[in-house]
């Protein structure tokens, strides 16, 4: 039987063409939508962002999407490129696509706003509930902080986030638990609780408290981040300074 | 700080079962040469104070292990939580321990 070809609208391309991706991405609002066809020229060097912006500016305009700095630094392009969460602005379409096609889909765990722009809302108001931010101690450490101190290389692993929820979108215990803060908080609380210079150690291991032991160790996000972070060792790293606190162990003032 | 403690009881009791399930395994091949029946592995095992320590031990981590995990699993899977899952696994802890230690108690 003949594959059945997409249907090839408007490209909005006037050079000769070399390839075609067939694109498929989700359109709707909402909970619900459906996959729409798109032939897009192939180029060199091409990003799967480029081919969603291709799209809007040539054959759709009404496609929503969010980007902004196109170069991987503020988090904002994160989709699910052929079923993988991913920061499109990075992400060459030579690296994703199978066989000439892409599917590019909103991120999951998080509520669509429209086609490709989910509502990130809840991913950061998890943060917020976490007080998942640096409290000043108002003093200046007594000892000066070393680069190479373990509790410094410690934060230093993972103070990379670029808060894009790729992490959140690509954790299982996300999806099957509404209470889980998910991998980037508990990574920032991580990193937190080993900054010599912030001045809640205590509250960070408290607020991660319930939380860091509702994951599951899977390791999505770290296989999926896209710093190359890893947030499964951080917590892991949570679990345990959990239970040094749950035992009445030390506190940072206590440690040499 | 329940959870800290339960992840360290389900750490924990990894750790001891660990060993005790190898051992096991070997166990059972070792047992059932020579017939299935309670009545004969009964017969090679009764009597035996090192036997009966290790499957008390075996047991008892087993009844602490399982329930945590079961209590995780229908947590996620089935939304239940709270107080009713906390006691309803308790129960389930304390069943495992009752049926293991009854067959334990026929070694000894
Ligand atoms: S930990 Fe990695 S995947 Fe998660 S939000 Fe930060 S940068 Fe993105
Ligand atoms: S657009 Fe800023 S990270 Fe991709």
């Amino acid at each position: 039987m003949k594959r059945a070809r997409p249907r090839l609208v408007k490209t909005g391309y006037d050079g000769p063409v070399m390839a075609m991706l067939e694109v498929e991405i989700w359109r709707g609002e909402g909970g619900g939508g459906a996959w729409r066809r798109y032939a897009v020229p192939h180029e060199a060097n091409q990003t799967v962002l480029d081919v969603v912006t291709h799209v809007q500016r040539h054959i759709d305009p009404s496609l929503a999407y969010r980007f902004a700095c196109r170069v991987g630094m503020c988090g904002s392009c994160a989709m699910t490129v052929n079923g993988r969460p991913r920061w499109t602005c990075r992400t060459h379409v030579s690296q994703a696509a199978r066989k000439g096609r892409v599917r590019i889909g909103p991120l999951r765990n998080l509520p669509v706003i429209r086609d490709l722009a989910v509502d990130m809302a809840p991913f950061f108001e998890k943060w917020r509930d976490a007080g998942a931010r640096f409290v000043p101690s108002g003093e200046p450490p007594e000892e000066p902080v070393r680069p190479d101190e373990p509790e410094r290389r410690a934060a230093d692993a993972g103070i990379e986030c670029i808060n894009c929820a790729v992490c959140y979108a690509a954790c299982d215990s996300v999806a099957w638990n509404p209470d889980y803060p998910g991998p980037a908080v508990l990574n920032r609380l991580w990193t937190l609780a080993n900054d010599r210079r912030d001045g809640d150690r205590d509250g960070h291991l408290d607020a991660a408290g319930a939380g860091c032991h509702l994951c599951r160790s899977h390791q999505e996000c770290a296989d999926a981040c896209p710093t190359g972070l890893n947030p499964t060792a951080a917590i892991a790293g949570l679990k345990r300074e959990v239970f040094r606190r749950a035992l009445g162990g030390r506190t940072r003032e206590g440690r040499q | 700080m329940k959870e800290a403690w339960l992840f360290a009881a389900q750490r924990v009791s990894a750790m001891v079962l660990a060993p005790l399930v190898l051992l096991h395994l070997g166990t059972v091949l070792y047992a059932v040469r020579g017939g299935l029946s309670a009545d004969e592995i009964l017969a090679r095992t009764e009597g035996s104070l090192f036997w009966g320590a290790v499957y008390g031990l075996f047991v008892l981590a087993a009844a602490v292990h399982a329930p945590i995990g079961l209590r995780a699993v229908l947590g996620e899977w089935c939304r239940w939580r709270g107080a009713g899952l906390d006691i309803a696994m308790a129960l389930f802890g304390l069943v495992l321990l009752a049926l293991g230690l009854r067959a334990v108690a026929a070694v000894l």
